[in-house]
């Protein structure tokens, strides 16, 4: 935070809250590397890590929760302050959503189960899963190293994930026409894929709600959505 | 800021309990009971010379506060007196007749004359002004209370010790055996005075009063106040609140401050200067002496009328401002109202002041001898300082006393003047 | 739903910084206090029924400001101002202006409450009087009763309106005051700190009654409260140094100011 409270704890308050937004964000990260790595490679261990993890996600958010409202309580935080404060919240429930569906696809890790079919599946999978990671990872390095115009081309390349969520959603698609002994491991790769569109949305708003905390303005609310799942789904 | 927060060491704890710190807060203490005694040891002082200066005026002035008075019986003769013209009758023969009546016994010419000296010379004064009151007393045989002489006066009230050899008093021992049968027949009575109070100055001290002083004061007052407070206000007010802040103004504030230090005389000389020659005022009037005396109080009505304008609280003066009031109406509704109790109680003790004034009065000349009352402000008057200083200046015993009276009644008008300061404040003091 | 679409078109207009509709225009304002420059070039707008505040650190001209608004600094022989400040249009330092006029127009609440040691209708009806607002006794009476009713203080004070003002609460004096300011009808309250010396639940009454005033009255006040600004307020000007620093919508002050300098000192950063 540039410059110095003249209440020297108000500083200090604050910086615990953009600590525990960091924390979450490395937290956030390495969940969703873990939880792709654990589905690619079937790695139950893996998973259950992940699982385990999101408990300590959450209790991370709570804190933050009760931190951030006790520094409006106390300290009438106004400016960038309310700004920094009101984002944390934001932010922190992004990234606890990111946790939650990081554990959702290592839940399914089991229920996809093992074989050369999967394998060959779960690659398309693959390609998303890093568009993925490198999203959030920039949308959390940018916000650390408040670089507020990164933040705006990252939320433009959300676009990207969509284009391959729909790729993956068609690819599934026609495996489970080829064979409806897929269905079972396809329909959950594809709420992994979905899960994995849903982090990326999640990473935009983060994106989004960081830009406003560093610029005190809100970026415009139109951003191209190419999600064409619902609409190519309902025709198909 | 949090560096220095941050770096600092916690102070080492102090030892509250050390025979050093104990002794340096008794020592602490004992200034503070130091401090006390003095004050009280400064009082006490006061209140000491006070009473001496209280107790010695007492204890010489009572006596004049009682008249002794002799009671005889005179035949108002019709062929003495005429009832038409009351005014000029021959009033001495009755009363030597009246002093025969007392002393029946008496024969011989000196012996008579030296009875006649037991009563006072205004006796026959006092015969008239009765029968110039009441026609009909003419042809009538009345009882008549009449003061004594001084000497016997002071006889009566053990002042001239009978004891003492006869050539050591005033009176000798037949004066006193004359006097003493008056006594035996219980003719004589010692009364309240209030001669000191309602008759008007006399070479003979047991007829001497203050009225014509008190009067002449109450005049001069009067003129004095009806000049200065006014005046005084108006420039306070001028002052305070329209006078730009200059190198004038500045000027006249430093004067006005010199003004009510300057010696009183200086003000009788200007006013005999001023008044009476150039003016033509006549001498001896009170409202010369009142035109003097504001001079000398309108310093002081103007530093204490500004005093209490600035007392004021400001906010009420910008409160009246916020809501449009003119100046004017800030001054007389607000200001004013508010600043009276203090400007009243300042000219009040300025004015009690001016009746202790003595001084510039000598100089204008109202310390002449008057037998009556002024019945005005252009008519020649004494004033009460004036009046103590010509009997302190008086070689009658009898006017011993009554100057001491007379600084009593003095003093018993400030008290009452500043009581009703005091009061005034009180009551009227507004709590804002 | 329909009272969800009305608070969000609210929100929404609010939100929009208001075209200002100027009851007051300040232009070049400069002050000097003897030799010392209290003001500089200071140009801002009042608008008309909504409450600006101006804030900033101790000594920064916003009293000084706000004083020049109906020349109360007229009274301080050594103040003197040089730019225009107009009141619809009119120059409020012309000659030809008449400062007791200006004054009942633009009414004045000052930070310590200062009612008239004489009773509370007394303390109401003085400034009626003295402009021959009323005339008669019945009419004196009706515009203290709707002063008191306005400034949200009559049920309090019904039953002892002839007893001394000064013997009321801090908040029922401000409130008082407040009354003696509107009994005169003006356009523009000026309030310099008014609520500096109350406690919090009279204080909050006083904001209260400044978001009612609103609706009839043009309004400025000067608070060393952020909070409280921020609360009543739909304009914001920050002071520094004598400088107007920035002025714009209180929302926007408080959430993301422009300058540096409002948003140190509205976060706390220096003042």
């Amino acid at each position: 935070m540039a410059g110095q409270h003249i209440v020297a704890s108000f500083d200090e308050e604050l910086g615990q809250i953009d600590r525990l937004i960091r924390d979450m964000g490395d937290l956030a990260q390495a969940m969703v590397t873990a939880a792709t790595q654990s589905l690619l490679d079937n790695d139950v261990p893996l998973a259950q890590r992940v699982i385990s993890d999101d408990v300590v996600m959450d209790a991370r958010q709570r804190e933050l929760d009760e931190r951030a409202i006790a520094l409006i309580a106390k300290r009438q935080p106004m400016a960038q302050d309310l700004r920094a404060v009101v984002g944390a919240i934001r932010m922190a429930s992004d990234l606890e959503r990111i946790g939650d569906l990081a554990k959702n696809i290592s839940k399914r890790v089991s229920a996809v189960g093992q074989g050369a079919m999967q394998r060959k599946l779960s690659h398309s999978i693959d390609g998303m899963a890093q568009l993925v990671r490198a999203q959030l990872a920039g949308v959390i390095d940018n916000y650390v190293g408040r670089n507020p115009q990164a933040l705006v081309t990252l939320r433009a390349d959300d676009e990207n994930i969509d284009v391959q969520y729909t790729a993956v959603f068609r690819e599934l698609l026609t495996y489970m026409m080829e064979d409806p002994r897929n269905i079972t491991a396809c329909t959950h790769l594809l709420f992994c894929a979905k899960n994995l569109e849903r982090i990326g949305d999640h990473a935009t708003n983060i994106a989004e709600n960081a830009y406003y905390v560093m610029v005190g303005q809100q970026l415009p609310l139109h951003r191209p959505k190419l999600d064409e799942t619902s609409i190519s789904g309902a025709s198909a | 800021m949090t560096d220095i927060s941050n770096n600092q060491t916690p102070p080492a704890a102090v030892d509250w309990a050390s025979g050093k710190a104990k002794a340096l807060r008794k020592k602490r203490y004992a200034a503070d009971r130091r401090l006390r005694y003095y004050g009280i040891a400064a009082i006490s002082t006061a209140v000491l010379l006070l009473g001496i200066l209280i107790g010695s005026l007492v204890s010489t002035g009572y006596l004049a506060f009682v008249q002794t008075h002799v009671t005889m019986e005179v035949a108002i003769d019709p062929e003495q007196v005429s009832a038409d013209d009351p005014a000029s009758g021959n009033y001495r023969a009755i009363v030597s007749d009246g002093v025969q009546r007392l002393f029946p016994d008496v024969e011989d010419g000196g012996a008579l004359r030296a009875a006649a000296g037991i009563i006072t010379n205004g006796a026959q004064v006092i015969l008239r002004n009765r029968v110039i009151a009441d026609r009909s007393l003419v042809g009538q045989t009345i009882r008549l209370q009449v003061p004594v002489s001084d000497p016997y006066d002071q006889l009566y009230k053990d002042v001239i010790d009978r004891d003492l050899p006869e050539n050591r008093r005033r009176l000798n021992d037949s004066q006193i055996a004359l006097f003493e049968t008056l006594e035996d027949r219980g003719l004589i009575e010692a009364k309240a005075n209030w001669g000191l109070i309602f008759s008007s100055d006399s070479r003979f001290p047991e007829l001497a009063g203050l009225a014509g002083a008190i009067v002449g004061s109450f005049y001069a007052l009067l003129v004095c106040f009806a000049i200065s407070f006014p005046i005084g206000i108006a420039a306070a007010i001028y002052l305070e609140e329209f006078a730009p802040k200059n190198r004038w103004t500045d000027l006249i504030e430093v004067n006005i401050n010199n003004l009510a230090a300057v010696p009183s005389i200086v003000f009788g000389l200007l006013g005999l200067a001023v008044f009476i020659q150039l003016f033509g005022l006549p001498r001896s009037a009170p409202l010369v002496g009142g035109l003097v005396l504001a001079l000398m109080t309108l310093p002081t009505i103007i530093i204490v009328t500004r005093n209490s304008l600035k007392a004021v609280p400001p906010s009420i003066r910008e409160a009246a401002l916020g809501i449009g009031a003119s100046r004017h109406e800030v001054i007389l509704h607000h200001l004013l109202p508010l600043a009276i109790p203090g400007i009243l109680t300042g000219t009040i003790i300025g004015l009690a002041q001016a009746l202790g004034e003595t001084a510039p009065l000598l100089l204008i000349g109202m310390n002449a001898f008057l037998t009556s009352p002024p019945g005005g402000i252009m008519e020649p008057a004494t004033a009460l300082p004036t009046q103590i200083f010509i009997w302190a200046d008086s070689p009658e015993r009898g006017f011993v006393s009554r100057t001491s009276a007379a600084i009593l009644v003095l003093l018993g008008f400030l008290i009452t003047m500043n009581a009703i300061a005091i009061y005034l404040r009180s009551r009227l003091e507004r709590r804002w | 739903m329909n009272q969800m679409t009305e608070i969000a078109l609210e929100h929404a207009i609010t939100n929009v910084a208001p075209q200002v509709n100027a009851k007051m225009r300040g232009r070049d304002v400069n002050v000097f206090y003897g030799a010392k420059q209290a003001l500089f070039d200071v140009n801002l707008d009042i608008g008309e029924r909504q409450v600006t505040s101006l804030i900033g650190p101790s000594g920064c001209g916003k009293s000084t400001f706000l004083r020049c608004l109906n020349r109360m600094n007229d009274t301080i022989d050594i103040a003197r101002m040089v730019g225009d400040i107009t009141l619809d249009g009119q120059d409020i330092y012309d000659p030809k202006i008449d400062v007791v006029e200006l004054r009942a127009r633009v009414g004045m609440v000052f930070q310590k409450p200062n009612p008239f040691p004489k009773s509370i209708f007394e303390n109401v009806a003085y400034g009626p009087k003295i402009h021959g607002l009323a005339s008669n006794k019945t009419d004196l009476e009706e515009i203290v009763v709707t002063s008191l009713k306005k400034a949200s203080l009559f049920d309090e004070v019904k039953d002892r309106l002839h007893e001394p003002g000064t013997g009321l609460s801090g908040g029922q004096q401000q409130r008082l005051c407040i009354a003696r300011a509107i009994a005169v009808s003006p356009e523009v309250i000026l309030m310099d700190e008014p609520c500096s010396a109350l406690d919090p639940i009279a204080t909050a009454k006083i904001e209260e009654l400044i978001d009612e005033l609103r609706a009839n009255f043009t309004i400025v006040i000067v608070t060393h409260s952020m909070q409280q600004a921020a609360r009543v307020s739909q304009r914001t000007a920050f002071f520094h140094l004598g400088i107007l620093v920035e002025e714009g919508a209180t929302e926007q002050i408080f959430t993301a100011p422009s300058d540096k300098r409002t948003q140190d000192y509205v976060t706390g950063r220096f003042g």
